[in-house]
C-alpha cells in the first residue's frame, strides 16, 4: 500500500527477529510474505498455511509451478523437508489449539489495547474474515506489519478502532514504517524506532497515548 | 476396469442431480481443489438459484467463481469472497445473500455435518456480530460459547487425485483443503478424479477419504481455467 520495497523489507526484517528455530509461523499476504527472506540460514521454521500446508517453502522457479501446491493467497509455493499436507479442519485445529507460535499480518487499524481491525470497511470493502479471526485470537503471538498512517495521513494506531474488529486485545507487537510498539495491559510501549525518525515525529503520527521505553533502540537497517 | 459398485460414471449421468434451487457444497480453496469438469457441467446445464457452501467464491473465472460471477447463486455460505469482485457487487446490490463464517469454523461446521453432529461450540469471533448474531449461546464449564450449526448439502462435489472403484480417495498436495470434509457432508457426494484406478491399487494407508462417503466418481477433463498467477 504505497510502501516502497526497501521499507517493506525493513518491516519484514524486524518481524523476522521475533522468529526462533522450531517455531510454527503463519504469514499473511503482502509484507508478511517477505519475512522468510530475512531469517538466519541456520534455523528451521515450519511455515503454516490455512489451506493445509505445514512446512511451506518459497515460490518455485518460473516454469516449475504446481497448480495443486499453492499458499492461502492462491500463489504457487513449495514444500520444505518435513513438510506435510492436511485438510482445512486440521489446519485450523493447529491454530485454535494454540500451536501456531506467531502470526504476522497486516491491518487497517490497531488500538492502544491491541484490538485488531483488518477485515472489513463497511459499505466499501467486505471481503470476509477468512482465517483472520482464528489466527488473531489463538496464535501465541500476533505481530502486525502496517503503514504508520493511512493514505490520507491519519494514524492507523488509535485509542479505539472505528472499523469493526477482527478480534479484541490480541495484538502483541506493532511494526510500522516508523517504529515498533509493544502492546501490554498497560497500553503501548514505544521501544524501537527506524532511522531517521525521532520521538516527536512518531508521536505526532500516533493516535493514542504511548509510554516510552527507558532506552529506545534505533534501527538503522 | 470393473465397476463393481456402480459408482464410476460420466458427467452426463450425474448432471441430473443438479437442479434449480438446490444446496450445493464444493471442495476447494481459491479454486485449487475445486472440480473443474463438474462445475463446467453445472454451468452448461443452466442451473440457477443455487445455495453454495464452501471456503470462498473463487475468482471470477476460476473454480466455483464461474457459477457465482454468472449469477447462478442466490446465497453463499463462505469465509471469504474478496477474490471474486462479482460476489461483493451482487451482495451490495442485494442479489446475493452471503453468510460469512470464520474459515476454520466453517470447516468444522462442514465436518460436523459430515460426521453426524448437529453443531459445534465455538469461542471464535465474539467481537463481531457478523459471527454471533442470532445464534444461541451456551455456558459450559464457566465459559461462554456460541452454537454454530452443522452444514450439509443435497449434493457435495469434490476433486481428487485418484479414486478407486469403491470411491476411496486420495488428494493432491494443497488441493486437499476442504475436500475430505465436503466429501462427508453431502447427501450425495460426487467426485471428479484425475485418475480412476482398480480396487486394491491404492495403498490402504494412504487413503484419505474412505469410499463409503462417495456415491459417484467421474473422470476429470482437467482444469479449464487460467490461474491468477499464470
Amino acid at each position: 500500500m504505497g510502501m516502497g520495497i526497501d521499507t517493506r523489507n525493513k518491516l519484514a526484517r524486524r518481524a523476522a527477529e521475533e522468529i526462533r528455530h522450531g517455531m510454527v509461523v503463519n504469514l499473511g499476504i503482502g509484507i508478511p510474505s517477505l519475512v522468510p527472506n530475512h531469517l538466519p540460514k541456520d534455523i528451521t521454521v515450519m511455515f503454516h498455511a490455512e489451506n493445509g500446508i505445514t512446512g511451506m517453502g518459497p515460490s518455485p522457479n518460473k516454469g516449475e509451478e504446481d497448480e495443486n501446491l499453492c499458499n492461502a493467497g492462491g500463489f504457487p509455493v513449495t514444500l520444505t523437508p518435513g513438510g506435510s499436507y492436511c485438510d482445512s479442519a486440521t489446519a485450523f485445529a493447529m491454530i485454535r489449539k494454540g500451536i501456531v507460535d506467531i502470526t504476522i499480518l497486516g491491518s487497517l487499524e490497531v488500538s492502544e489495547k491491541g484490538d485488531l481491525a483488518n477485515w472489513i470497511v463497511p459499505g466499501k470493502k467486505v471481503p470476509g474474515m477468512g482465517g483472520a479471526m482464528e489466527l488473531a485470537q489463538k496464535a501465541k503471538k500476533v505481530i502486525v506489519l502496517m503503514n504508520h498512517c493511512d493514505k490520507k495521513g491519519y494514524p492507523k494506531i488509535v485509542e479505539q478502532c472505528t472499523l469493526p474488529l477482527t478480534s479484541s486485545r490480541c495484538v502483541d507487537l506493532i511494526i510500522t514504517d516508523l517504529a515498533v510498539f509493544h502492546v501490554s495491559d498497560q497500553g503501548l510501549l514505544l521501544a524501537e524506532m527506524f532511522a531517521p525518525y525521532d520521538v516527536t515525529q512518531v508521536l505526532s503520527k500516533t493516535g493514542c497515548r504511548v509510554q516510552m521505553a527507558k532506552e529506545i533502540r534505533k534501527i538503522s537497517y | 476396469m470393473n465397476n463393481k459398485f456402480g459408482k464410476i460414471t460420466t458427467l452426463e449421468h450425474v448432471l441430473r442431480f443438479f437442479q434449480d434451487g438446490m444446496t450445493l457444497m464444493f471442495g476447494g480453496f481459491g479454486g485449487v481443489g475445486s472440480p473443474p469438469t463438474i462445475i463446467a457441467g453445472i454451468l452448461e446445464k443452466g442451473v440457477r438459484n443455487l445455495t453454495l457452501i464452501g471456503n470462498d467464491t473463487g475468482f471470477p473465472d476460476i473454480g466455483i467463481g464461474k457459477l457465482v460471477s454468472r449469477g447462478r447463486a442466490v446465497k453463499v455460505i463462505a469465509s471469504h469472497i474478496g477474490s471474486n469482485p462479482f460476489a461483493g457487487k451482487m451482495m451490495h446490490e442485494g442479489s446475493l445473500e452471503v453468510e460469512f463464517s470464520p474459515q476454520g469454523i466453517l470447516a468444522e461446521r462442514i465436518r460436523a455435518g459430515g460426521v453426524g453432529l448437529p453443531g459445534i461450540l465455538s469461542d471464535i469471533g465474539f467481537d463481531n456480530e457478523v459471527v454471533t448474531k442470532g445464534k444461541p449461546m451456551i455456558s459450559l464449564n464457566g465459559k461462554e460459547y456460541v452454537v454454530e450449526t452443522a452444514l450439509t448439502a443435497e449434493v457435495s462435489i469434490v476433486f481428487a487425485k485418484k479414486a478407486d472403484e469403491f470411491g476411496n480417495l486420495i488428494y493432491d498436495k494443497s488441493a486437499r483443503n476442504t475436500n475430505p470434509l465436503v466429501a462427508m457432508a453431502g447427501k450425495i457426494t460426487i467426485v471428479e478424479a484425475e485418475e480412476i484406478v482398480p480396487l486394491g491399487s491404492l495403498d490402504p494407508e494412504e487413503i484419505i477419504t474412505p469410499g463409503v462417503f462417495v456415491d459417484y466418481v467421474i473422470p476429470s477433463k482437467g482444469v479449464n481455467w487460467k490461474w491468477a498467477w499464470e
